[in-house]
């Protein structure tokens, strides 16, 4: 029995190796590149679906507790109609970034199997230790997600109210603190900030 | 004694007589009130008032008043697991965010004696302080401030 799978292994390497009589390099060279492109769009078009908010929040866990959150807040109503969606501020847009971050997705997966966060009680005793996550990942790349729509070169100080001129002015135009210092909780509820800086 | 009897039973009917003619239904056009529309009918409600948003710091109407808002705090959470307004006004926050610290007696329990976080009895900053909104007066509001009755004593009638 595993004599004969092996020599059917033979075969096909032997195949595999000999070299084509039927096709020429070029018909070969350019079906690779064509399936290549095939395989990464096909791999890039999942990886853009599974940012949408409908792939995020088709988890309850997602969807009865964050999601539920933010749409009473500014960035899914607003006055200009511009909305902000789970993956413009959790997913990065930089390919290997993407990437890493849906690395670490894995980990909700496990946590989906495993209920880590199935109740909302549940969900309220870890919300701190995710939260912190988020906030960390912000403060490691200079609150970027946050930056990609809110452009501080253009963001107009006579505009805006007279104690959010004087932060932004002050401690965010010198780079000592980045978004996510001040504004936390921005899209969802807090958890509990016992011994949080500033807090 | 009995004179008494008889003249408490009277009062009560009399009392409850009237109270049955006082629940004689209201004249239709006289329910309108506030509202503006007859009670079956539902009006356009009037445009949304916005929050005072000015920063600027507005007078106490007497010294006691807790004082107004003067900014907006849509979505600013105040329960138990964190109290927003404190990210400013907080003792050690007013250094970075120059906002006035909550008085002083909001560190203190009800016997006075000093405690190093907000009081629980103070902790729900929105029972007492409120924004404001930039709108027309429903009722006229004759409230005279101090300073102008120790000036005019005539004003105390009313
Ligand atoms: C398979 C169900 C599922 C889907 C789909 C899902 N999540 Fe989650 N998510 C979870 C679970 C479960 C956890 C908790 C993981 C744990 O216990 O550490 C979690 C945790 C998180 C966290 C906290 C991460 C951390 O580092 O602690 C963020 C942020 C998050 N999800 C955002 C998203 C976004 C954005 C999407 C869509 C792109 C998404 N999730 C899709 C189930 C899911
Ligand atoms: C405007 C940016 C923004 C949007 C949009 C947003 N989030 Fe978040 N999210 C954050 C920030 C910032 C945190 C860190 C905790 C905090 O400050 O509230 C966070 C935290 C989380 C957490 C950790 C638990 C917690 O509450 O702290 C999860 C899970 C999460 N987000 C999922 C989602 C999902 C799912 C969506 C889409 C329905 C979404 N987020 C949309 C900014 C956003
Ligand atoms: C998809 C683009 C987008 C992203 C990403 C985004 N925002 Fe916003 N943000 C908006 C829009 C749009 C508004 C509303 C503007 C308006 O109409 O006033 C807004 C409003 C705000 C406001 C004003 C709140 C108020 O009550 O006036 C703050 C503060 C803010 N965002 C902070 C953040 C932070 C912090 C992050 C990163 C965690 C972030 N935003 C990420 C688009 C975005
Ligand atoms: C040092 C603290 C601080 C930092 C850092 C900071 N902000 Fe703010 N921001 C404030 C305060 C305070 C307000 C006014 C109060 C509020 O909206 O909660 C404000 C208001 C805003 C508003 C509403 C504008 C208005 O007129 O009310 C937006 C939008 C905003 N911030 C975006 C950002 C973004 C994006 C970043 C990062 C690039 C950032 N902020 C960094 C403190 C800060």
């Amino acid at each position: 029995m595993i004599a004969k799978i092996l020599e059917n292994l033979k075969l096909i390497w032997k195949v595999i190796r000999r070299p084509s009589v039927h096709y020429s390099l070029g018909f070969l060279t350019l079906g690779g590149f064509v399936a290549g492109i095939i395989f990464w769009g096909g791999f890039n078009t999942a990886l853009e679906l599974a940012s949408t908010e409908e792939f995020c929040t088709s988890c309850h866990e997602m969807e009865s507790n964050v999601y539920q959150e933010l749409q009473s807040t500014i960035h899914f109503t607003n006055r200009s109609g511009v909305r902000a969606t789970c993956s413009d501020c959790h997913v990065p847009h930089n390919w290997t970034d993407k990437i890493a971050r849906k690395m670490q997705a894995s980990k909700e997966i496990w946590g989906k199997v495993f209920g880590t966060i199935n109740t909302r009680e549940k969900f309220e005793g870890k919300r701190r230790e995710l939260a912190e996550h988020e906030w960390a990942r912000l403060k490691a790349n200079d609150s970027l997600e946050c930056r990609n729509c809110h452009n501080f070169d253009y963001m107009d100080f006579t505009r805006q109210s007279k104690r959010a001129s004087a932060m932004h002015s002050t401690s965010l135009a010198s780079g000592e603190k980045t978004c996510i210092d001040c504004h936390k909780g921005i899209a969802h509820q807090l958890p509990d900030m016992a011994g949080v800086e500033g807090f | 004694m009995k004179t008494r009897n008889v003249l408490s039973v009277f009062v009560l009917l009399s009392l409850s007589f009237s109270a049955m003619a006082e629940t004689a239904p209201v004249p239709e056009d006289k329910v309108a009130t506030l509202r503006l529309a007859p009670i079956d009918i539902e009006p356009t409600p009037p445009a949304m008032q916005k929050v005072i948003n000015s920063d600027v710091k507005q007078v106490r109407n007497y010294p006691m008043q807790p004082p107004i808002i003067p900014h907006r705090i849509d979505g600013y959470q105040i329960d138990l697991k964190v109290n927003k307004c404190m990210q400013c006004h907080a003792r050690n926050s007013t250094g970075h965010s120059q906002a006035p610290m909550v008085s002083v007696t909001h560190y203190m329990d009800r016997e006075n004696n000093f405690l190093a976080s907000l009081s629980p009895r103070r902790y729900y900053c929105t029972q007492c302080h409120v924004s404001q909104l930039d709108a027309k007066l429903l009722v006229e509001n004759d409230f005279v401030d101090v300073k102008e009755l120790m000036k005019n004593p005539a004003k105390t009638e009313h």
